[in-house]
């Protein structure tokens, strides 16, 4: 009997050793899981904020231009069609080549030309026509350069390539340089980037479109999901009868919960707009999309909030002889809303990161305006990163990231608006 | 008159209606010595008054506005050319364009053809008249409905009754909403798959080995008849799944058991929201992350080890979605195991077992299933998953059981299919249906399977 005990001390002795390093190691495991996981938190944002805050600077340059008659407005006239029809292009290669008054070659001049973003010519028109009485005189005005200088600039265009790989020649580059002393072409705060909507030259391209399309596609969505989606937690919790019909329901909410979104993007393209004849585009369509899509996470999220009012509130209320409705109106909601506008703000912010369903409807066009309503045709923010991402030209990979800065930001705002309304507001019984 | 000014016209016809009813119901009584008299709060009487007043209007108003375009388009198709009338829809559609544009004045009128010109006078008439009905009858609805309301008031009147079941019903609809909503689904989905099937024999599409969708678009176009087979997107879609959840499932696992077992409160509270920022992040920008970040990333680092790696590798995609699977599977592991009795970890601890023992043979075992469902949701949140394959995922259908070569996915080919142009009537576009058909149906069975096993397993605990 001593001897069995004893043998099978030994026994566990001699396995304790291996057990604690198994003990220690299968910790250590989870550790590195968790820290992995972390890491790639930080590694997402550094990877994308590494690139995309170059994109609030951008190259200008200033230039001194000469309004000359004989290129605005040749007649005498200042007729509008005339300052509106004239070659403003030509005033800034004036500009340019008393800067280089030794470019001769009519390549040399246009690629010298092309340094400077195509909306300069917009620009100077827009001013003549405002100031006519300009025409004759000399003016210092500031312009966007072009993307490749602008890259240059940067550091994201490598000088030491060989030249044929780099997009811009050695002469460019001379140029550069020169403009940089002559010019005053340096890095300014890009105020463009904010305050502009979509355009083919990565240089003149901003969000606000974008985001003045999100803004109209999340507002539909709010004032259509967040009434229904508490009216049917409300019903669910406080009125459905237990029976079938009621568990059909809420097996179908659990469901269409984990329905992919991209689902309901067939959903609005084969119904709203095909059956119904919704304009294709538009931000009403994709709220009513992204609707569908929010729903369930904002009656999930009312339901726990109306769960988490006392039984006893509502024994009160009926005792003084209030009905179902009154008390529900007058007494549980009003304790239940911040849970409620908690799950909204949730729901708004996956809806304001959702792609795909809006791929389906259309709002991937390529659209300049900034949208005044909800039936004009707009894009979202995410969708307008979707399409950047696909451009070939490399200034809009910092544009890409940018805008995932911008989107970024607003689901931080919208999270933790989330977090101090239930920090705020939320009650513990 | 436009849709907006009608419902604000019906909004005031409503706060009149509240007032006539409220004061009515006060009259009735003779006025506020009599109010307990009346059966309800005068204020219901309102209420009641406002909502037979604006009710009617707005029901009528929304059935109108969803019937008045195609009621007007097919009398307006008479003009189409006779050969035309027998063409496909998506003519009609061109035909329609036209006649709108013409209508509305964007496109100058003596620039269309003759029918679109005779087309479009009409339709503008057609619109005057139905704009001026709709107004008419909304507008005699509403004051007759208060004027019926107005009349019915008396002491007796069971008026909060009448509105509160009134609002009983609304919350009814508005919970009825989920139902209406799968069951559009199923239904748009199903009919636009049944008129592909009509094209393109099911069995082909399950199981043929060749998907190339581009179909010719006249008749005389030699090559590209288009080939529907979907098993080289099932392949692909099952490879990128498998890749993300052997990311996501050990990671994902492994964090759910220190974060519930191991760590400290203060190590967790800040530990778990920073994973869960994971989940909170757009999955485009994953999907960007995985293109240019991962993509060349995976690619330098194989011709390092003289691999051959596409840009578009499934290995790309995979990863980036493992990582936003992590926070998934990590919080409903979690849960499941915060869900394991005390009592069972406490039994095996007085058997001399160590932690980590006691987690792998009673916590684990006993949390296995609710675990399994965990896991069968993050797949088929992976295989829904579409931005991260449409930005990282190849085009082209490979049969391929390498992760270093480029595959292509259900979603991709989905997207790709539906955007750009499209013609409803070629099986390319229905193709797209089908294929949400299939996606709809495999993750609704798992998530049902899924929410099954956890709904069980909670039940064996509570």
């Amino acid at each position: 009997m001593s001897k069995s005990v004893t043998e099978t001390r030994a026994l566990v002795e001699k396995t304790l050793r291996r057990r604690y390093w198994a003990e220690r190691r299968f910790r250590a495991y989870g550790l590195v899981a968790v820290l992995l996981g972390i890491l790639f938190v930080f590694f997402l944002f550094g990877s994308i904020i590494s690139r995309g805050y170059t994109a609030f600077e951008q190259a200008n340059l200033t230039l001194d231009i000469f309004y000359d008659p004989a290129v605005i407005d040749p007649d005498g006239q200042r007729s509008p069609d005339a300052l509106a029809s004239a070659n403003y292009n030509t005033l800034v290669r004036n500009a340019l080549r008393e800067l280089f008054p030794d470019v001769q070659e009519r390549a040399d001049l246009r690629a010298l030309s092309q340094m400077v973003s195509t909306s300069a010519a917009h620009e100077l028109q827009a001013r003549v026509r405002a100031h006519p009485e300009l025409i004759g005189h000399h003016e210092k005005r500031r312009f966007l350069a072009a993307a490749d200088v602008d890259q240059l600039l940067k550091g994201k265009i490598d000088r030491r390539q060989p030249e044929e790989s780099r997009g811009i020649s050695d002469r460019q580059i001379a140029w550069i340089d020169h403009l940089q002393q002559k010019a005053g072409l340096r890095l300014y705060f890009n105020s463009g980037f904010l305050t502009k909507g979509d355009s083919r030259e990565p240089e003149q391209a901003g969000v606000l479109g974008a985001v003045v399309g999100s803004a109209y596609t999340l507002l539909v969505t709010l004032l259509l999901s967040f009434p229904i989606g508490v009216a049917a937690a409300v019903y669910l919790e406080e009125f459905a009868p237990r029976n079938r019909w009621t568990d059909l329901i809420e097996v179908n909410i659990n469901n269409l919960a984990a329905v992919p979104s991209i689902v309901f993007g067939l959903l609005g393209l084969a119904m709203f707009l095909n059956f119904f004849g919704l304009p294709r585009s538009a931000p009403l369509v994709g709220g009513l999309v992204l609707t569908l899509l929010t729903l369930p996470t904002i009656i999930i999220a009312s339901r726990a909030a109306l769960k988490s009012v006392p039984p006893s509130i509502r024994e009160a209320a009926l005792g003084i002889g209030a009905s179902k409705l009154q008390m529900v109106a007058h007494h549980v909601l009003p304790l239940a809303m911040p849970g409620m506008l908690t799950g909204a703000i949730i729901g708004m912010a996956r809806a304001l990161g959702e792609t795909a369903p809006l791929l389906m409807i259309g709002m991937v066009a390529f659209i300049v305006d900034i949208p005044k309503g909800i039936n004009d045709p707009a894009t979202a923010l995410p969708v307008q990163i979707y399409l950047w991402a696909d451009s070939p030209e490399r200034a809009f990979l910092e544009r890409t990231s940018a805008a995932i800065i911008v989107l970024l930001a607003f689901l931080i705002v919208m999270n933790a608006g989330a977090v101090i309304l239930r920090r705020r507001f939320e009650r513990r019984w | 008159m436009p849709y907006a000014v009608l419902f604000l016209l019906i909004a005031a016809l409503a706060i009149v209606g509240y007032w006539v009813g409220k004061y009515r119901a006060l009259a009735v009584v003779g006025g506020g010595k009599g109010i307990r008299q009346l059966h309800s709060l005068p204020s219901y009487y309102g209420l009641l008054t406002a909502l037979w007043a604006a009710l009617p209007c707005v029901l009528v108003l929304i059935v109108w506005g969803a019937f008045q375009e195609t009621l007007v388009t097919s009398i307006v198709k008479r003009h189409l050319p006779a050969g035309q009338l027998t063409t496909a829809a998506g003519q009609v559609g061109l035909f329609m364009n036209d006649v709108r544009n013409v209508a509305s004045g964007a496109v100058p009128r003596d620039t269309a053809s003759q029918p679109v010109q005779a087309a479009a006078d009409d339709y503008r008439q057609l619109q005057t008249i139905a704009a001026t009905a709709r107004t008419g009858l909304v507008l005699a609805l509403g004051v007759v409905g208060l004027w019926l309301a107005r009349r019915r008031i008396t002491a007796t009147l069971r008026a909060r009754n009448a509105v509160e079941s009134l609002g009983e019903k609304a919350l009814l609809f508005c919970s009825l909403i989920a139902i209406f909503v799968t069951v559009g689904i199923v239904l748009s989905v199903l009919y636009e798959s049944i008129l592909f099937f009509k094209a393109v024999a099911p069995h082909k599409f399950l199981f043929g080995l060749s998907w190339s969708p581009q179909t010719a678009m006249r008749a005389d176009q030699v090559g590209s008849s288009g080939s529907f087979g979907a098993v080289p997107l099932f392949l692909g879609t099952a490879m990128i799944s498998g890749i993300a959840l052997l990311v996501a499932v050990p990671i994902g696992l492994y964090s759910a058991i220190y974060l519930s077992e191991y760590a400290g409160p203060r190590f967790r509270s800040w530990a778990k929201p920073l994973l869960e920022i994971l989940a909170g992040i757009p999955t485009v920008v994953y999907g960007f992350f995985a293109a240019l970040t991962m993509g060349p990333a995976l690619r330098s680092l194989g011709e390092s080890m003289g691999l051959q790696v596409a840009s578009e590798s499934a290995l790309a995609a995979g990863l980036a979605m493992g990582i936003m699977i992590i926070p998934f599977v990590s919080s409903l592991a979690d849960d499941m195991i915060t869900a394991v009795p005390q009592s069972l970890r406490d039994g095996a601890y007085a058997l001399g077992a160590t932690r980590s023992e006691t987690i792998k043979q009673v916590v684990l075992r006993a949390a296995l299933p609710g675990i399994v469902g965990g896991v069968l949701l993050a797949a088929s949140r992976a295989i829904g998953e579409t931005m991260i394959v449409v930005m990282a995922a190849g085009l082209a259908a490979n049969m391929t059981a390498n992760p270093l070569e480029a595959v292509t996915t259900v979603t991709v080919q989905i997207v790709t299919l539906l955007t750009g142009d499209q013609e409803f009537d070629s099986p390319k576009t229905l193709a797209a249906f089908a294929l949400g058909l299939v996606l709809f149906v495999v993750t609704l069975t798992l998530n049902f399977i899924a929410l099954y096993i956890v709904r069980k397993y909670r039940e064996q605990y509570e």
